[in-house]
């Protein structure tokens, strides 16, 4: 397998679609938007932008956000996404994933799960409720599920999920590195790919993903928004550590005429 | 955004049997400089200069949307009569005789050959973006050693008709041409610069065909 695909996380971003053709030009292999928004209103806007990236960037992307129903996915994967991601809803009601997955196929099935190190006050009873040492958090990491994080990842293949992609939230903005154990923890129990999220602040950081927490995939929004790292850095960092990566490619794209 | 295509523009069918995402193959088309329409429309299928079979998904679910739309007798005469026709994933796999995936449904017989599960020894779905080892053929001009993106748990078995492999647990079928039927089991409209090179040579194909 190919490892280190290159994931860009677009949920703060500017303008989502200009950003998504340059990190397509820098050689970004895939792309997330995330947490674009629940009302009806923003899930039509998520719609359009689906349509819009799609007549402009040509690597597969992925979707989040606000999906509650096999429709919802429908619409975007039929404005052109490749994928869409549950969160959530899928918390809620995790049929969910099995409907996504009957209905469009597991590839297109991509369940986040944002974990965290349960509360120090609640630790006691927490190493018998959540025996990976981590915890399934809801709405952006402020409602705690109740849940253990790795029986979640494997309840969610087994539902049809096709890939995890998982955020620490105790990392997320630290700049301090990926959760490696939180990662590795559930890599090693499920057989779809891993792509691990939050807190990367260097290039080093999302090799370290591949080599020290087994992800299949990482991904990074803050150190490429901010123009202090470049798609093309990020490779050269997993390919220095050994990771086997798709090159940057240069030259110029084929366009109209 | 992409400018209007200009009158010369080679006209490409894009075939809408209704299944899977189907605009991003229109839209790439239309990048590269080609005047794509997604339709079912039988009468802008002949007078294209070019056919596109898109596909995502189950083989059996694929096959029977193709046949429901009447676009399984559409395909089979316009390929035949010499337009140049290509197949992408599922749609390059429906060009085959048939499939382990639905093996009571035939497919449209244009390549010879079967579809096969890819080894046990991998994880299926191959999801990611590999490596082509291509011949010299005009549909991969540009394209040896480069990286494409796969998504698919199947492929066709071997045959005289390959025209690239990728390692995937051993040597796969990437893709295939005979006379003006074309196939990648990858994902041209999903892969970058590689991918629209790719379909570049193929509107170029249909150009000099027209």
């Amino acid at each position: 397998m190919v490892k280190g695909v290159n994931f860009v996380d677009l949920r703060d971003a500017g303008d989502p679609v200009e950003l998504a053709a340059i990190y397509d030009a820098q050689g970004a292999d895939e792309l997330v938007f995330l947490d674009i928004g629940a009302t009806h209103e923003e899930r039509e806007t998520t719609v359009s932008m689906a349509a819009a990236v799609s007549e402009q960037v040509f690597i597969p992307f992925t979707i989040g956000g606000g999906i509650r129903s096999v429709d919802d996915a429908r619409k975007l994967l039929r404005a052109g996404a490749d994928k869409v991601s549950v969160n959530s809803a899928a918390v809620d009601r995790p049929e969910l994933v099995s409907e996504i997955s009957a209905e469009f196929g597991a590839q297109c099935c991509v369940v986040a799960i944002d974990g965290r190190r349960p509360e120090q006050d609640r630790s006691s009873e927490a190493s018998s409720r959540f025996p990976s040492g981590f915890e399934v958090y809801t709405h952006g990491g402020r409602r705690p599920a109740g849940i253990d994080v790795v029986a979640w990842a494997e309840r969610v293949v087994e539902l049809g999920a096709g890939e995890i992609l998982l955020t620490s939230m105790d990392r997320d903005g630290t700049r301090e590195g990926f959760d490696h154990e939180m990662t590795r923890a559930v890599a090693d129990r499920v057989t779809v790919p891993v792509i691990a999220s939050g807190g990367v602040g260097s290039v080093e950081d999302l090799a370290a993903g591949v080599t020290k927490g087994s992800a299949d995939a990482v991904l990074a929004a803050s150190i490429f928004h901010f123009g202090e790292a470049t798609v093309a850095d990020a490779k050269s960092a997993l390919r220095s550590a050994g990771i086997s990566v798709r090159p940057s490619v240069t030259g110029a794209v084929p366009g109209p005429g | 955004m992409v400018d209007a295509p200009s009158p010369t523009a080679p006209r490409l069918a894009v075939l809408d049997y209704g299944i899977g995402n189907l605009r991003s193959a229109q839209k790439a088309l239309e990048y590269v400089g080609a005047d794509a329409t997604l339709t079912a429309d039988p009468n802008l299928i002949e007078h294209a200069d070019g056919v596109v079979l898109p596909g995502v998904g189950h083989f059996g679910a694929s096959m029977d949307a193709l046949v429901r739309t009447g676009l399984a007798d559409q395909a089979i005469k316009v390929a035949e009569r010499g337009q140049p026709f290509i197949g992408i994933c599922v749609g390059m796999q429906m060009l085959y005789q048939g499939s382990a995936e639905a093996p009571t449904v035939d497919g449209l017989g244009l390549l010879s050959g079967q579809i096969q599960w890819l080894p046990e020894t991998v994880k299926r779905p191959q999801m990611q973006w590999n490596q082509l080892r291509c011949e010299d053929h005009p549909l991969l001009a540009g394209l040896d050693e480069s990286w494409v993106y796969f998504v698919h748990s199947l492929a066709p078995e071997m045959s005289s008709d390959v025209i690239a492999t990728t390692d995937y647990g051993g040597s796969i079928v990437a893709a295939a041409a005979k006379d003006n039927v074309y196939a990648t089991q990858f994902h041209p409209e999903k892969s970058a610069t590689a991918g629209l090179r790719l379909l570049s040579n193929f509107v170029d194909l249909c150009r000099s065909s027209a």
